[in-house]
């Protein structure tokens, strides 16, 4: 029965989100706070570091950390801001039972506790094991995320448990392993400083990654090229030597057209490729016939600019390549994480000084969280789950029969749609907000009404976790010892600045002693969270993410050590490839063919207009956090649909007017903001908000075949004006 | 006015439009500081959004001979040692926005709810204790920049610091740069 208990706004007008401000004069406390705690930002995979300030027990401003090396006291608004997640009236203080009609009402551990593991029992000896799933996410620490990997497995023994990096990494993660052999940023953003052409391709680094703007602008200041592959003209596109337009789910005609010119020009690292890698004539010859003129009629790129991008990147000495969710939320993601990579290795640009490849990782632990814990195909060390000597590996080191792993589960958007037809009867979820993230949301909706139990741990009561029939009231980031793994593949320390408030416990405690109730406290005696961090330094041995060397104390005093780091002795890897054997089975980089397919959904008559999705500066993810927070929300308060005025004039539609907009999925209305720095065949939405005010209403779950990531970035869209302009 | 002994006075402050990508940090970072209560004095607006994604930032500029300071009639604004040009004297300001409309780079502010200038003083409190201005610490981009124009130079040999701006006829110099174009040597803002 997962249904909400009252109406969604008496559900609001408790439990928010409400908006929370410093005190005019700041928190009392701050000038003479008890103690300075280094620790980094809660939000994206820069995890920029920061220093908190505590006075008795509870955060009450915060200073720039001027020594940490990645971001040298540079913050962005949501960094700036983050402090006021702790003090918030909208903070969950006690565990919750759901009471029809009644909403929910504050119960003991006990009684919270004793209703989980007799549900999931039930469920569990009624359906099977697989029957109750686990959703985590990945702004959870490292130790937490390999927790609960190991929790779903060993204690309640369920294959079905995935992640909210499935809406994040996945595509690059894949696109990675089968180039490299290996998931992680193959450079750190040092060597961003002399490259001499960057292109940053589907990734909107200034509103997403604020603080990685100052490294593209160090190698700008000296010269470097700068190429920004976007449908809008976004900020850091404002200024670039080259915006290169791009239709919405067409990169992988792009890139593949740009391979095309650097063959035909001779552009390539014959030596390299011959020596180095894989694969290459199959690569070339998939795109033989992607002339300039077709990628400009398939990408909506003048062929011109495509020319000379391609030019740039094929003279460079040096160079660096980052992407993002902008070419990885589709259903080639994939495909488009490879046809940028195969550019990369075509030119021989990789493993050496100021010459890069990454992903940018956008969740927090986004990186460690899919190492370690809780992906279904993965286990600890970024090891495989279908692997018979990795799951012998992971076995012993959990002390279990290898009979009793169980295999690999369903996806993230997978587990909804199993939920949806009845397969999955109970679910516990933590640190992820499906009903907003997840696209066609109306639709884990009604996955969600259909659960027989389900329990969420979080601290704030989410849109998701409204519809839970228990509530476990966990921890803050800053409320446990940990460590996280940025997007640079950097493992950094996250401290305990302050106690959880009121009967609220670390997530760490909640999970153990669910584990313990469910019988498998033997497995689960760990004392800190370092107990936790060493048994997964073990369980990570010999991956090919290995933290073995990898020491709380070692990443303290180095501020951040670099995997893979296998001996106590080695200093880490802040640079992958250095010595050319890349982690593949035959120790070569691999090119792989990307044929140009169609996106999920393509425009026609009835949905003529193509709708993409993303992120503004000021909220993070589904906004659980951010749209709590004042002067976050001020600064962007609700989605604008972003419309050429071309394409405005077409329908008639004003600035500021209410646009229904609709999608096969179904329609949803925002004031449109028309502006030239975007396609004229194209609308955006940004997608952090919840309910009638969410652009996952409409997106469609449209899934890559390898990566299972949905589609978000791409679908076909009819617009309608209302007559209304907002506000009148 | 009392100073303390931790100024560093080969620090200087630049602004660069360019690098701007409007996030805000800096004006939720201003409020933050001990002086200004929740108050920012960082000003960041759009240019012109429907047709460019540019932003502006504007900090108090600190000019050399501050209009601000001219026109004040209770003389309440005062410039220090330092060429920091300090917000309003709270006993003496009497709220008339003189200074407002007076400053050529729009930086002063009537706060109604206090009935006082308020504006941008340097964050006085963390410069003069040897630490950077709240705003260009946090600044993502690099777009507000505290540091020496030796270093600045060395970083950015692309651009030019500059700090001599003409409003018409009008002469301003500045404490605070404004970084331009290799070889720039002043800003002409009209004719």
């Amino acid at each position: 029965m997962s249904k909400l208990p009252v109406s969604q706004e008496a559900l609001i007008q408790q439990y928010g989100p409400h908006l929370h401000y410093a005190p005019q004069e700041g928190y009392t406390g701050r000038d003479e706070p008890d103690k300075v705690v280094e620790t980094h930002c809660c939000f994206c995979g820069m995890q920029c570091g920061i220093k908190l300030l505590v006075k008795e027990n509870k955060v009450v401003g915060f200073e720039p950390w001027m020594e940490f090396p990645f971001n040298e006291g540079r913050l962005c608004p949501k960094g700036v801001q983050r402090y006021l997640q702790n003090n918030h009236p909208d903070r969950l203080l006690d565990p919750l039972r759901r009471v029809e009609g009644k909403g929910f009402v504050p119960v003991g551990w006990d009684e919270a506790m004793d209703t989980t593991v007799s549900s999931i029992q039930h469920i569990q000896s009624k359906y099977g094991k697989d029957a109750f799933a686990v959703l985590s996410g990945v702004s959870l620490t490292n130790e937490k995320s390999y927790l609960m990997g190991k929790f779903a497995r060993v204690a309640l023994k369920t294959k079905n448990l995935d992640y909210n990096g499935r809406l994040c990494m996945v595509s690059a993660g894949a696109g990675n392993k089968k180039a490299f052999g290996l998931d992680r940023g193959s450079n750190n953003y040092s060597d961003l400083k002399h490259a001499e052409v960057i292109m940053v391709c589907g990734a909107n680094v200034s509103e997403t990654f604020p603080t990685l703007t100052y490294w593209i602008w160090q190698a700008r200041d000296l010269g470097a090229k700068l190429v920004v592959v976007d449908p809008r003209l976004i900020p850091l596109a404002r200024t670039a030597d080259l915006h290169l337009d791009i239709r919405p789910g067409t990169d992988s005609a792009l890139y593949g057209a740009m391979l095309k010119y650097l063959v035909d020009n001779n552009l390539v690292d014959q030596d390299f490729i011959r020596e180095h890698t894989s694969g290459f004539d199959a690569a070339i010859d998939i795109v033989k016939d992607y002339t300039l003129e077709w990628a400009e009629s398939i990408t909506g790129i003048a062929k011109e600019k495509i020319k000379q991008a391609a030019q740039w990147w094929g003279t460079a000495k040096t160079s660096f390549l980052l992407h993002a969710r902008g070419i990885e939320h589709h259903s080639k993601g994939v495909e488009n994480v490879m046809a940028c990579i195969n550019l990369v290795l075509a030119t021989g640009r990789i493993g050496k000084p100021y010459c890069g490849y990454a992903t940018i990782t956008g969740q927090g632990n986004g990186q460690g969280g899919r190492e370690h814990g809780h992906k279904c195909d993965q286990l600890p060390g970024n090891r495989d789950i279908n692997n018979p000597e990795h799951r012998k590996y992971i076995a012993d080191v959990w002390g279990i029969e290898l009979s009793e792993l169980p295999m690999q589960g369903y996806t993230a958007y997978e587990l909804i749609e199993a939920i949806h037809r009845g397969e999955v009867k109970g679910l516990l979820s933590i640190c992820f907000n499906p009903l907003v993230s997840l696209p066609n949301n109306n639709y884990v909706r009604e996955a969600l009404e259909k659960l027989e139990f389900y329990v969420a741990i979080d601290f704030f009561l989410n849109e998701t976790a409204r519809h839970a029939d228990i509530i476990l009231a966990g921890s803050l980031h800053e409320e446990e010892e940990g460590t996280v793994t940025t997007a640079e593949g950097r493992v950094t320390r996250i401290r305990q600045a302050v106690t959880p408030p009121g009967n609220a416990r670390t997530d760490t405690a909640i999970i153990l002693e669910l584990a313990a109730r469910l019988g498998a406290a033997d497995k689960f005696s760990y004392q800190s969270s370092e107990d936790i961090f060493n048994e997964l330094r073990i369980a990570s041995k010999g991956g090919t993410a290995d933290y073995y060397g990898i020491t709380y104390e070692k990443i303290e005093k180095n501020m951040g050590v670099f995997w893979p780091c296998p001996t106590l002795e080695h200093p880490g890897t802040p640079r992958l490839w250095e010595d050319r054997k890349f982690a593949t089975a035959d120790g070569k980089a691999h090119f792989n063919p990307t044929p140009y397919r169609d996106p999920g959904e393509v425009t026609d008559d009835d949905y003529p207009v193509v709708l993409t999705t993303g992120r503004v500066v000021s909220q993070y993810l589904s906004g659980s956090q951010t749209r709590r927070i004042g002067k976050l929300v001020d600064q962007y308060p609700e989605p604008l649909l972003e419309i050429h005025p071309q394409l405005a004039a077409r329908y008639g539609i004003q600035q500021g007017e209410i646009v229904k907009v609709t999608t096969r999925r179904g329609a949803a209305e925002f004031p449109a903001n028309i502006v030239e720095t975007i396609r004229k065949d194209t609308v955006f939405i940004p997608y952090h908000w919840a309910g009638n005010k969410s652009a996952n209403q409409l997106t469609p779950g449209t899934l890559d075949p390898i990566s299972k990531i949905p589609e978000f970035k791409v679908c076909a869209c009819r617009l309608e004006p209302s007559g209304t302009i907002n506000g009148r | 006015m009392e100073t303390a002994n931790f100024y560093k006075t080969e620090m200087e402050f630049f602004i660069d439009m360019q690098r701007c990508i409007g996030c805000q940090a800096c004006v939720v970072a201003c409020a933050e500081c001990e002086t200004n209560g929740q108050d920012s004095m960082i000003h960041v607006n759009y240019v012109d959004r429907a047709h460019t994604i540019q932003t502006t930032v504007q900090v108090c500029m600190h000019c050399e001979d501050p209009v601000c300071a001219r026109v004040c009639p209770a003389d309440a604004i005062s410039k220090d040692e330092f060429g920091v040009v300090h917000t309003a004297n709270t006993a003496r300001c009497i709220g008339c926005s003189n200074c407002v409309m007076a400053c050529p780079f729009g930086v002063p502010f009537k706060q109604e709810k206090y009935d006082l200038m308020m504006k941008c003083n340097l964050c006085y409190d963390r410069t003069s204790a040897g630490k950077k201005p709240m705003c260009a610490t946090v600044c993502p981009s690099g777009a507000l920049y505290y540091g020496t124009r030796e270093g600045m130079r060395k970083m950015r040999p692309q651009s030019d610091p500059v700090n001599h701006f003409l409003f018409g006829k009008e002469a301003v110099t500045t404490k605070v740069n404004i970084m331009m174009p290799k070889g720039a040597t002043m800003l002409k803002v009209h004719g």
